[in-house]
């Protein structure tokens, strides 16, 4: 039988610091759910949005992050499994040399991202806004660029319908590419957002998570459609 | 400040809830128990293992029912709300892990003595020496292709196809191996023979039942799928078809023969003579010409 | 810690205005009350279909006014069979528990003003709105509503019209419908999450947290990882259909005596996408509801839930072994039979957490003093149909034994047994049990006995029978008998089956009527109603606009706290300071 807990009891553990039969306290680390956490809130001022944790909002992106890859390993679970099907006129499909150039513009773009948190760190305003531009008109050249991939291969007779590899290649940079762009939205949002903005910090954070994980998701898309031979 | 009975009545109701879940126990367990509402007998030696693994289960579930249901009925009423002290406890470690490890136990005890039932209808293939038959699925029809006398499957075309023209499986005519290919939509196999059907489907998926087999194959298109068995008793048995398949599904439905060796060999030779080209009619001639 | 720390809330002043306070509104109240509505018409939608299901398969020459020439046809049926489903575990079972409650109680039993994104968290909302319209629409447009089945196998569902009516623009609808729900899924998955990890009142540790809130995140935790899944394979099959790939469409099908232009894709494939979001969205649909019975057999029986740790183990246990049994569905499909073997392991596992809360809730009502209030009447009756439902679900996950039993009655017994069922008796104690405090009224006591009652008879009457007819090998999805001399004895069966649909469909009125006629005339609701112990009983019913009128709670103790020994009270809510606790002289 299970040693019966008195109300005594529980003023003792409370009072040396252990609760709930010792576990740590609500929230995390400092017990407050609504303090402020990193992210450069500034200043003293409250607004609405400074309630939230600023940590929910990273929480946030990384569950969304969960959810999309969840999405994308469906898509590449199917793939693989095609592809390994015996005599079922898979075809490999050449890269249109193009998407070489779109993955180096994509790098470069995170590497442009995170300049540019740097210099909001150090509250350089228009280099914050230089850089963060550059890395919003690299997204967009990218997906010029996959434009121009897919425009390559219409030339060369190459449709989604020819073969499923075709199929697999355009359903992976359409999905690929439609995420980019509500990257893009992010951006310029952000972009666009008052300076003074107590959560700035958190969203600059947020969109660059956001960021490097869709590159890092095209790297992988690319090396798993041309590497495997 | 004790709570104000809300479950004023409380007695009634809990008699009756009591009631109520030991009436569904005693109804419950009657009808499984009855053998009213059962499978019909099965047809194969392995149909018995099935039988068998499945009244284990039976047995095993139900005990846990009845113990579950009546527990429940009785602490229903036994603890009802008349004014008693609760026995405080946040639960027992001891017994958690006891009641959880024997359901570990129990559930993996019943997975591991089903295995031979599937293992022998699955992993070990059907033998060489067993009667083939291709059985194909479409919208809303079985049919069932004989290999004939050369025991060879003959080539089909999809383009082919055509069932009003007689060729409902596309039978390639170029192919001399399908020239003698009995296709039927009855199925005939020979009793105490192993016999391998190989399950194709022209259009959606469909499923191949018997229920005296205790077999059931989806056949799936894109796909040949085999399944095999020994029937030990002749007889007529229906085919029905156990995968959604458009508007049809429900009649979807025909029959497979269970015949002796004999009268299998009979049923054979004749498919083949049918298949024979019929002899050329006699030339007319003034004797026999029709009169006008 | 003081109250003060959360002065400035992000919920903002309360809404003026129509639209901001009832139609767009950011309130999770709001937004969870939405949800529940959109289920009850949902709810009323599919019990209507089933009920002309029951109609037609006990009076198959029944002449139906409304159809044209009379007579209901198999694709009609088949429409129905398949909008039921769909619209049910859809629409019913994973919007009402998670989405309704979820939405509504989650904050407030964790002491938060509100979720974390609130305006992602009526956009969730809508989308799922927008999702009903086209799974409505489908019955409208030319072909009518798909006859697929909710599982919408390919190449049935992937080459349009010529397999079937409704295969055309209806089940194009459907599609869409489906893979709107998913995107509003991802959504409300995303919100429970975040808030529960982070907006979370000191004190109220993870192991303080009520089993709801545990149910609802680990179910929200399924939800992120699997909606994503079905989203994939809905868009493939829609190019399928309309774009000439092939990612499930092998070559050589043959279908009204024409040659289809595809090749190379596999039916199999859909079965695994599907199935691997399939599977998670069950246990999607039956945890809050065992969350909610554990939470109600506790207050009602004044004492703790049985194991507490054990509960939150099993729940997490289920969680994660409901990614690995997809293919317990797929036994007799043609995957690999070794597979299947694995997957026959792995499900029957996934029995050893169901079984141990099944202990623990009987452990909860060992040694109580049981108050049979309304709710808790549904929440007995959930462990009596929980028990029922999950022991056939033993015979099934033995393929030597679903080879049988695939496809046909027994696996509609089970799973309406556990879904139908169940879950709604979880969703049905959730409303009596949390409407005194979402309405500020009670709800008619009398109307919610007879309710009960007959309900509880009727579902046993229905699905019960249903377990025999598949042991004599009834398949599923036949719109009648005519085709199969076997099946024809079944007939009174499927009789007795009907009449009892009937009389439980028509005492659901009862609830409804009940339902709107208290919001307006029931009594009024005091605070704390039912004596418990979690946070949405500390505040006034319907609670304020921030949930906590500024003062935002501290926890002190785990949420169970019923005549605990040395307490004055029987019952000790969870933001009391322990100075403030009465104590036994």
């Amino acid at each position: 039988m299970a040693p019966v807990i008195t109300v005594a009891d529980e003023l003792e553990l409370i009072r040396t610091g252990v609760t709930d039969h010792g576990h740590g306290r609500g929230g995390r680390g400092n017990g407050s759910g609504f303090e402020r956490g990193h992210g450069g809130s500034e200043g003293g001022k409250r607004s609405g949005d400074a309630a939230v944790p600023q940590r929910a909002y990273i929480t946030g992106i990384a569950v969304a992050l969960a959810a999309i890859l969840m999405f994308f390993m469906a898509l590449v679970s199917a793939y693989m499994v095609r592809k390994g099907f015996p005599n079922s006129g898979w075809q490999y499909l050449e890269p249109p040399r193009i998407l070489w150039l779109n993955t180096l513009v994509l790098l470069a773009s995170s590497a442009t991202i995170v300049v540019a948190r740097r210099r909001l760190a150090e509250h350089d305003q228009s280099g914050f806004r230089y850089w963060w531009m550059l890395t919003t008109a690299l997204g967009f050249i990218f997906l010029g660029g996959q434009l121009l991939a897919w425009r390559q291969l219409e030339h060369a007779g190459v449709y989604l319908s020819s073969n499923p590899s075709s199929s697999f290649f355009y359903v992976f940079t359409a999905a690929h590419g439609v995420h980019l762009f509500g990257g893009l939205v992010a951006l310029i949002a952000v972009a666009v957002r008052d300076p003074r903005h107590l959560t700035r910090g958190t969203a600059t954070e947020v969109a660059a998570i956001y960021w490097h994980f869709m590159d890092g998701l095209w790297v992988f898309l690319f090396l798993l459609l041309f590497l495997g031979r | 400040m004790e709570m104000k009975t809300p479950g004023k009545g409380s007695a009634a109701t809990a008699a009756f809830l009591s009631l109520l879940i030991c009436l569904l126990v005693v109804v419950t367990v009657y009808a499984f128990m009855s053998g009213k509402y059962s499978a019909p007998p099965t047809i194969t030696r392995l149909g018995l293992e099935v039988d068998h693994q499945y009244k284990l289960t039976l047995i095993v579930t139900g005990i846990v029912f009845v113990l579950s249901q009546l527990g429940l009925a009785f602490a229903i009423f036994r603890f009802r709300d008349h004014g008693q002290r609760v026995h405080f406890t946040r639960g027992n470690n001891t017994l958690e892990i006891l009641w959880t490890g024997a359901t570990i136990v129990l559930f993996l005890s019943l997975g591991v003595m089903a295995r031979h039932a599937w293992a022998a209808s699955h992993f070990t293939g059907a033998s060489p020496e067993a009667v083939q038959v291709e059985v194909t699925g479409n919208q809303f029809v079985w049919n069932f292709r004989y290999p004939g006398p050369d025991g060879r499957f003959g080539r089909l075309d999809a383009t082919m196809v055509s069932a009003s023209s007689g060729n409902p499986l596309g039978l390639d005519p170029a192919d001399k191996a399908a020239k003698d290919d009995i296709v039927l939509p009855t199925l005939t196999v020979p009793v105490n023979h192993q016999v391998e059907l190989l399950l194709r489907a022209q259009d959606v998926i469909h499923s191949f039942f018997v229920r005296e087999l205790r077999l059931k194959q989806d056949a799936v298109p894109g796909m040949v799928i085999p399944m095999y068995f020994t029937a030990t008793q002749t007889g007529q048995y229906e085919i029905v078809c156990t995968q959604l398949c458009g508007l049809g599904h429900y009649r979807m439905r025909s029959f497979m023969n269970v015949v002796s060796d004999d009268d299998y060999r009979k049923f054979i030779a004749d498919q083949e003579q049918q298949l024979l080209p019929a002899p050329a009619p006699a030339p007319i001639t003034p004797a026999t010409a029709a009169p006008r | 810690m003081s109250s003060q720390a959360h002065a400035a809330v992000h919920v903002g002043t309360a809404p003026t205005g129509f639209i901001r306070k009832y139609i767009f509104s950011l309130d999770h109240k709001v937004i969870g009350i939405q949800y529940f509505l959109l289920a009850l018409v949902a709810v009323s939608v599919g019990i209507v279909l089933s009920v002309f299901m029951r109609l037609h398969l006990a009076w198959p020459q029944m002449h139906l006014p409304f159809l044209a020439g009379g007579l209901m046809t198999p694709e009609q049926y088949l429409s129905l069979v398949t909008m039921h489903g769909t619209i049910m575990v859809f629409f019913v079972l994973t919007t009402a528990p998670q989405g309704g409650f979820g939405n509504y109680f989650l904050p407030i039993q964790i002491g938060a003003p509100d979720m974390a994104f609130p305006v992602l968290n009526m956009l969730s909302f809508w989308t799922t709105f927008v999702a009903f319209a086209f799974m409505i629409g489908a019955f409208f447009v030319p072909g009518g509503a798909p006859l697929s089945g909710w599982t919408n196998y390919p190449p049935l569902t992937a080459l349009g019209e010529i397999t079937g009516p409704g295969e055309g623009m209806g089940e194009t609808f459907w599609i869409i419908s489906i893979a709107l729900f998913c995107v509003g899924s991802l959504m409300g998955a995303l919100n429970f999450i975040a808030t529960t990890i982070d907006l979370r009142a000191p004190g109220m540790s993870l192991m303080r947290l009520p089993l709801t809130v545990w149910a609802w995140f680990v179910t929200a935790i399924l939800a992120l990882l699997a909606f994503g899944v079905l989203l994939a394979a809905g868009i493939l099959l829609l190019l399928d259909r309309s774009a000439g790939t092939s990612f499930f469409i092998p070559a050589g099908l043959i279908v009204s005596d024409t040659l289809q232009k595809h090749s190379g894709g596999s039916p199999l494939l859909w079965q695994h996408l599907f199935w691997f979001f399939g599977h998670p969205e069950v246990y999607i649909a039956i945890l809050p509801g065992m969350g909610v019975a554990s939470h109600v057999l506790s207050t009602f029986s004044r004492k703790p839930v049985y194991g507490y740790r054990a509960m939150v183990y099993a729940i997490c246990a289920i969680g994660f072994l409901g990614f690995m049994v997809w293919g317990h569905h797929m036994f007799v499909s043609g995957m690999s039979p070794y597979s299947g073997l694995a997957f026959s392991f792995l499900t029957l596992a996934i029995g050893v957490p169901s079984a141990i809360k099944t202990f623990n809730w009987l452990g909860t009502l060992w040694g109580a003093r049981i108050q049979f209030t309304v709710p808790m009447l549904f929440a007995l009756g959930f462990v009596s149909l929980f028990v029922s439902g999950g022991l056939s679900g033993i015979f099934l996950a033995q393929p030597a034994i679903d080879q049988y039993l695939h496809d046909t009655y027994f696996v509609v017994a089970h799973f309406h047994l556990i879904m139908g069922v169940a879950a709604i008796f979880g969703i049905f104690a959730a409303t009596y049990f949390w409407f005194p405090k979402m309405f500020g009224r009670m709800m008619n006591d009398g109307m919610g006995r007879l309710h009960f009652w007959i309900t509880f008879i009727g579902v046993y009457c229905i699905f019960m029978p249903m377990h025999f007819i598949g042991i004599m090998g009834h398949p599923r999805r036949y719109a009648d008998a005519t085709g199969v001399n076997y099946l024809v004895p079944m007939h009174p069966i499927h009789v007795f089956i009907s009449v009892a649909a009937f009389v439980t469909a028509a005492v659901q009125l009862v609830f409804l009527f009940n339902f709107f006629w208290s919001i307006k005339k029931g009594p009024r609701a005091p605070i704390n109603p039912w004596h418990a112990t979690t946070l949405e009983w500390t505040v006034s019913s319907p609670p304020p606009h921030d949930n906590f009128d500024g003062h935002y709670p501290t926890v002190y103790r785990g949420p169970y706290e019923f005549n605990v020994p040395g307490a004055a009270d029987d019952f000790i809510p969870q933001n009391l300071t322990p100075a403030e606790v009465g104590q036994v002289r």
